[in-house]
């Protein structure tokens, strides 16, 4: 395991203006992660677990507190960087799968290439197998509307590995599934974790969080635990 | 974000909304098609009208006699002395009315002008068989005529008409040429004419005195020295007074058309422009709907790396493609509209090939500029927000 921790969260406190009053959502949350770690941020919602992996995903900057990702401090970056540092660095699995539905499989996978800059070939040999490791190369020219759902998720997933970025970042990935398409989901994820990607995903599901190695529950705004699972 | 992919995206956007996407282009077609036929006609009938000025040459002055008092004519030696002047080369006085040409049976109207010999030359008409009148004829007083290829068509039908007499208010004319066929000109069809000389129709109309003539210069340098000589003249004649005569040169009169011509047809582009502007302003509104249908989409995109530069790309690409899809089928309507009048009208049409490239850069700069609103809308919004809208 590499010593220096792939991400490393400290004193971050973020609020938003709601109705003309400050919400503190993060209070003070402070945690490392290091690489090929396997990582569920558990909480009811509303306890800030969403916003907090807004922040880990980059997708917004905390008021206050560091976050650096990868040792590179992200408070002080452009958006122009943050996208990249998106691109490059973080893979995202939403609940909703969030594919562009008037593209293939394949093009939905290409999606984070493209704006890698990659050309074409490149683009589509690294998709393709991106789409074998999810089982999924016989569906390349799908379109989301013609596959199942956990078909759909395995092509998100597809499409967060296509980039091999650092992070798998989940958020509520078995959300819109059946329990049997989840659980093939979230046996492939920690058969990625076992390939040796990092991975954390966002979850409000116990039987989930079980499953990670590693568990930080969240509540109002607080980190009240944070625990190994011995497996 | 490469270009191609771009393009391609914003193809597969336009060709998912078919319906929507050619209202939208509807604008710009409309606006592109009206700029093509409007300017192609409008520089056929110029072209049409110069060619017929061109044809007459440049050389000439046309001059009208309103006259002073009792005298409001010219006798026809005033006219004929006109030929002394410095630098003139002919003289052509005519006198025009309308009378009843009669063969056998058959009546009609035609148009009748009292010449002489040198109107040949002058107006550039000749005869296709036959012969032309002569000074002799003016002399005396022959009672020859020139008929035109229509009406003697409407007399004689098929047959020959030269050596046939007929009768023009009554009085017998022997027919000894036929006229060229020369179609329409700006005074009138040419080919609906009888011709006698000079002398005989100031009898047949029982009107003394010359109206109209036109005179010729040796070249067209000579034009504005001869206009004045013959002013002089005339002022002379009349007593300078005022606007007992007015004199037209070609060249004159060709200046003025085509700058007539030319205003009419920048006026009509105008009108045609700014239906283009109001396609544009369609288009816009058209990318700011789909903007904000388009806000999850512009989410995951930004989620998975996209940058404001690639945001805003794509959509100004999409409202370009948009607009010159529209300007190429406008172009392509437009040069059809102006084929099709040209074949089922008189008008003489011209294809405006120079705007055929102007609208289509045109349409490019209005798809870039009513895209760069809604483009600068989707770069702006913030992924967290752009994913959490239905």
């Amino acid at each position: 395991m590499n010593t220096k921790p792939l991400i490393r969260i400290e004193h971050m406190v973020h609020g938003y203006m709601m109705a003309k009053e400050q919400m503190t959502v993060l209070k003070d949350i402070s945690f490392e992660i290091h690489h090929g770690e396997f990582v569920a941020i558990i909480g009811p919602s509303g306890s800030g677990k969403s916003t907090l992996m807004n922040m880990i995903g980059c997708l917004d900057i905390p008021n206050e507190g560091s976050y650096s990702l990868d040792g590179q401090d992200v408070r002080c970056l452009s958006d122009n960087r943050l996208a990249r540092i998106r691109n490059e660095k973080i893979g995202f699995i939403f609940q909703n799968f969030n594919l562009l539905p008037k593209l293939s499989a394949v093009q939905n996978v290409e999606l984070p290439l493209v704006y890698r800059g990659l050309s074409q070939r490149e683009r589509r040999t690294l998709a393709a197998a991106a789409l074998e490791k999810v089982g999924l190369q016989e569906r390349m020219h799908h379109r989301p509307s013609e596959l199942s759902g956990g078909q759909q998720q395995r092509v998100a997933i597809a499409r967060a590995l296509a980039g091999n970025p650092p992070i798998l970042l989940a958020d509520e990935p078995t959300g819109a599934l059946d329990s049997k398409t989840g659980e093939e989901v979230m046996h492939m994820i920690k058969r990625l974790n076992e390939q040796g990607h990092t991975i954390i995903v966002i979850t409000h599901d116990l039987g989930i969080a079980e499953q990670a190695k590693r568990v930080i529950r969240i509540q109002d705004g607080h980190l009240v635990e944070d625990r190994r699972n011995d497996q | 974000m490469i270009l191609a992919q771009s393009i391609r995206m914003a193809v597969m956007s336009i060709v998912g909304n078919k319906v929507r996407s050619f209202l939208t282009m509807l604008g710009i077609v409309i606006g592109v098609s009206s700029v093509i036929l409007l300017v192609s006609v409008g520089q056929g009938v110029t072209g049409q009208i110069t060619s017929q000025f061109s044809d007459l040459g440049t050389n000439q002055l046309t001059v009208m006699i309103t006259g002073r008092g009792a005298v409001t004519s010219l006798t026809a030696e005033e006219v004929a002395a006109f030929s002394r002047v410095p630098r003139v080369d002919q003289v052509s006085p005519t006198i025009s009315s309308n009378v009843t040409a009669k063969y056998r049976n058959v009546h009609t109207n035609v148009s009748l002008e009292g010449i002489t010999a040198s109107y040949e030359k002058v107006q550039n008409f000749h005869v296709q068989s036959g012969r032309f009148l002569l000074d002799i004829d003016n002399e005396y007083r022959q009672k020859a005529a020139l008929i035109g290829t229509e009406t003697a068509k409407k007399l004689f039908g098929a047959d020959n008409p030269v050596g046939r007499e007929i009768q023009l208010n009554g009085t017998s004319f022997q027919i000894v040429g036929l006229l060229q066929a020369k179609g329409t000109s700006l005074s009138g069809s040419n080919d609906k004419k009888i011709l006698i000389p000079l002398s005989t129709s100031e009898r047949l109309l029982q009107s003394k005195g010359i109206q109209t003539f036109t005179v010729t210069a040796l070249s067209d340098k000579d034009v504005a020295s001869v206009k004045t000589a013959i002013g002089q003249i005339l002022d002379r004649k009349f007593l300078r007074a005022k606007d007992a005569y007015s004199v037209f040169d070609s060249k004159q009169m060709l200046d003025t058309l085509k700058k007539t011509s030319g205003t009419l047809s920048l006026a009509l582009a105008g009108i045609a422009g700014i239906s283009l502007f109001v396609g544009g302003i369609g288009i816009m509104n058209i990318m700011i709907i789909s903007v904000n249908e388009r806000t999850r989409e512009i989410g995951i995109r930004k989620a998975i790396g996209a940058k404001k530069i690639d945001i805003l790309l794509q959509f100004i690409i999409e409202s370009m493609v948009l607009s010159t899809m529209g300007g190429i089928l406008g172009i392509g309507a437009g040069l059809g509209l102006t084929w099709l009048v040209g074949q089922l009208t008189a008008l003489q049409v011209g294809y405006a090939w120079n705007m055929v490239n102007i609208s289509f850069l045109f349409s490019l700069f209005i798809g870039v500029f009513f895209g760069i609103l809604p483009a600068s809308k989707a770069a702006r919004l913030r992924p967290i927000q752009a994913l959490r809208t239905d």
